[in-house]
């Protein structure tokens, strides 16, 4: 840092109120497409495994590798593919969900008492029905607590995106960074950090309202 | 019952369907499609059970009583032989179709903790369709039947309820389209056991209303002989050792196996199984209230201790005869109450523990207005149970028929 600066110089943060507007909303979106994705396919494969459990070993091995690979070395691999885009920006941030994702899923699913299950079966539920009607959604809590923690992940994970043009936060802790300015450093790291908290209490709440049995007591 | 009674007329309507397994066979396990495999599950297994009766399949662990009973419903399917539901082979109706019609009951209940107890309650006439001001209306109509406040109960979740509340919320589900047969699986067992008389006695209650066939499994003989109008008793690796009703199979049990597990107080359990109603009463020397001492002693004749009536007919208690002085009247001072009061439903079981407990040790036996109809003593109910102990000499021949009836004549 520059001696005699300031930690923070508030009247940078005043003048470039419109810029830290546009880098949450990016944060938020880049963040938003890799969980939303992230859980299609989670999901997609957490079912296929509830049927076939052999290609659980298989799949949680393979996601586990693409979790360990430091996030910019993944980004640095893919640019020659896919360049400076936003599709390596998510390629990176999707493959780091779904490890979480796929894991919540299946023990969700697995967690399920096998007496509701066969009830289900023995009252003339259809498979189907029993996933849709009965696991899914005694899996909910479960699959929720997945998505925070690959959410609050991703969120910190986005702010690496920034080293290949894509915006969010870690565009000002680059900034910060590169100047030898500490004021924009901060807004990004506290930014980044105050927008987990709060999406991580949103989905808290979204979780109570969908499985109120949990929550309901004499 | 009653089968133009108000509130049940539906439900009354209809019969429950006779369940038959013909030669049936469950092997598990590599190779039991060709005979080999592991020992048979349940082997060779055949019984009929009527329509509307309620057949108990009983034994220890691992004799394939839930084996069997999931084949009716086919949570197992079957490695040879068939099982019919009012003769129609099973395995020609889709599971989910024919699991609709099959009230299914297990010991953990099995409700979803996600939904409300009105929810699961609703959830076979869901499945099949029917209109929802027709599903609500059965809901309450099912949860009163059950003795829980619809209003109260219809809209909390599995878990704010008692065990024994779930326990009758799991048999209400069951019992929500009306089934013709109902599988239950150690129904009872996972209540204490003051819980448990109460439930297995309302259940009694509510199959008589329904007429419904019912398969239960239990490992808990007296529970078998409590509930069951047949019980069939099953043994390791699968086999069934005796098919007939409670009074039958401790009265004449087929073997060393069913004389083992019915237990060694099997004449007791049996006393259980009868009631006053059925045993021949003594008379005792009576009197009324104001009667002339000198007349009532003259018709006592021999008689130690005269019963002495109110004026309707009531016992009012026993008089020493030899202490009555001839002159006067008779009146309700001298009499000794501490006799021992039947009805003729009260079982001879009940009726022994209270003789053998009070020290007159004769019981009077009143109707239910209360009205003096005979006396049961000790040598009455020793008769009783002699009388129907020892069995004619041809029904010890194998194969021969028993009577049938015995299980719903003692209940």
């Amino acid at each position: 840092m520059t001696p005699g600066e300031p930690l923070i110089r508030w009247d940078w943060i005043a003048r470039n109120l419109d810029a830290i507007g546009q880098r949450i909303a990016e944060h938020v979106v880049l963040t938003g497409i890799a969980v939303g994705i992230g859980l299609l396919i989670s999901f997609a494969l957490s079912i296929w495994i509830v049927r076939q459990p052999r290609w659980y070993g298989p799949v949680t091995w393979v996601t586990g590798i693409l979790y360990t690979i430091p996030s910019l070395a993944l980004f640095a691999l893919l640019i020659p593919f896919t360049g400076l885009s936003l599709l390596t920006a998510e390629i990176g941030l999707i493959g780091y969900t779904l490890l979480i994702l796929i894991r919540n899923i299946v023990s969700g699913i697995q967690s399920v008492p096998a007496d509701v299950r066969e009830a289900a079966l023995g009252m003339g539920y259809t498979q189907r029905q029993v996933l849709w009607q009965v696991e899914l959604p005694l899996a909910l809590a479960v699959i929720i607590a997945g998505v925070r923690i690959a959410t609050v992940t991703t969120i910190g994970l986005t702010t690496v995106t920034a080293l290949i043009g894509q915006g969010g936060l870690g565009y000002f802790i680059l900034e910060g960074i590169q100047r030898f300015f500490s004021t924009p450093l901060i807004v990004g790291a506290v930014l980044s950090v105050t927008l987990a908290i709060l999406v991580d209490g949103a989905l808290v709440l979204v979780q109570r309202w969908l499985t109120p049995w949990t929550s309901a007591r004499s | 019952m009653q089968p133009d009674g108000k509130g049940t007329s539906e439900s009354a309507a209809r019969q429950g369907a006779s369940v038959e397994f013909r030669h049936v066979t469950k092997r598990f396990g590599a190779g039991a499609a060709d005979g080999k495999g592991t020992p048979g599950a349940v082997n060779d297994l055949s019984l009929i059970v009527p329509p509307g009766e309620i057949c108990v399949l009983v034994g220890p662990s691992g004799c394939g009583k839930t084996t069997s009973l999931k084949m009716v419903n086919r949570l197992v399917e079957p490695t040879e032989g068939q099982v019919l539901i009012d003769g129609q082979d099973i395995s020609t109706v889709r599971a989910t179709v024919l699991r609709r019609r099959i009230g299914y009951v297990i010991q953990q209940i099995g409700l979803f903790p996600h939904q409300t107890i009105g929810e699961n309650v609703a959830t076979v006439p869901r499945l099949l369709g029917w209109p929802k001001e027709r599903i609500r209306s059965r809901v309450d109509e099912l949860l009163t039947l059950i003795g829980l406040d619809p209003g109260g109960v219809r809209d909390r979740y599995p878990s704010q309820l008692s065990g024994g509340e779930r326990q009758r919320v799991g048999v209400a589900r069951a019992m929500a389209a009306e089934p013709p047969v109902m599988l239950m699986d150690e129904p009872f067992g996972a209540v204490d056991p003051i819980v448990r008389g109460r439930l297995q006695n309302e259940f009694l209650r509510l199959h008589q209303e329904l007429g419904t066939t019912v398969l239960l499994v239990t490992h808990d003989i007296d529970e078998a002989i409590k509930m069951g109008d047949r019980v069939a008793i099953m043994q390791q690796g699968g086999y069934l050792a005796q098919y007939a009703p409670p009074a039958e199979l401790l009265a004449n049990p087929a073997n060393d196996f069913v004389a083992r597990f019915v237990g060694s107080d099997r004449g007791l359990k049996r006393l259980a199984l009868m009631t006053v109603a059925e045993v021949d009463l003594r008379e005792a020397a009576t009197a009324r209230v104001g009667e002339p001492v000198r007349s009532a002693l003259a018709r006592a004749a021999e008689a130690a201790y005269i019963l002495l009536l109110d004026m309707d007919g009531r016992p009012e208690g026993w008089v020493n005869a030899r202490r009555l002085r001839p002159e006067g009247t008779l009146d309700s001072e001298a009499a000794d109450p501490s006799s021992p009061i039947f009805t003729p439903a009260t079982t001879l079981r009940d009726a022994l523990s209270m003789l053998l407990a009070s020290a007159v040790q004769t019981g009077v036996v009143v109707d239910e207005s209360g009205r003096y109809v005979g006396a049961l003593t000790l040598e009455v109910v020793g008769a009783a149970l002699r009388g129907a102990t020892t069995p004619p000499p041809e029904a010890l021949t194998i194969g021969s028929p028993s009577e049938p009836d015995d299980g719903h004549a003692a209940r």
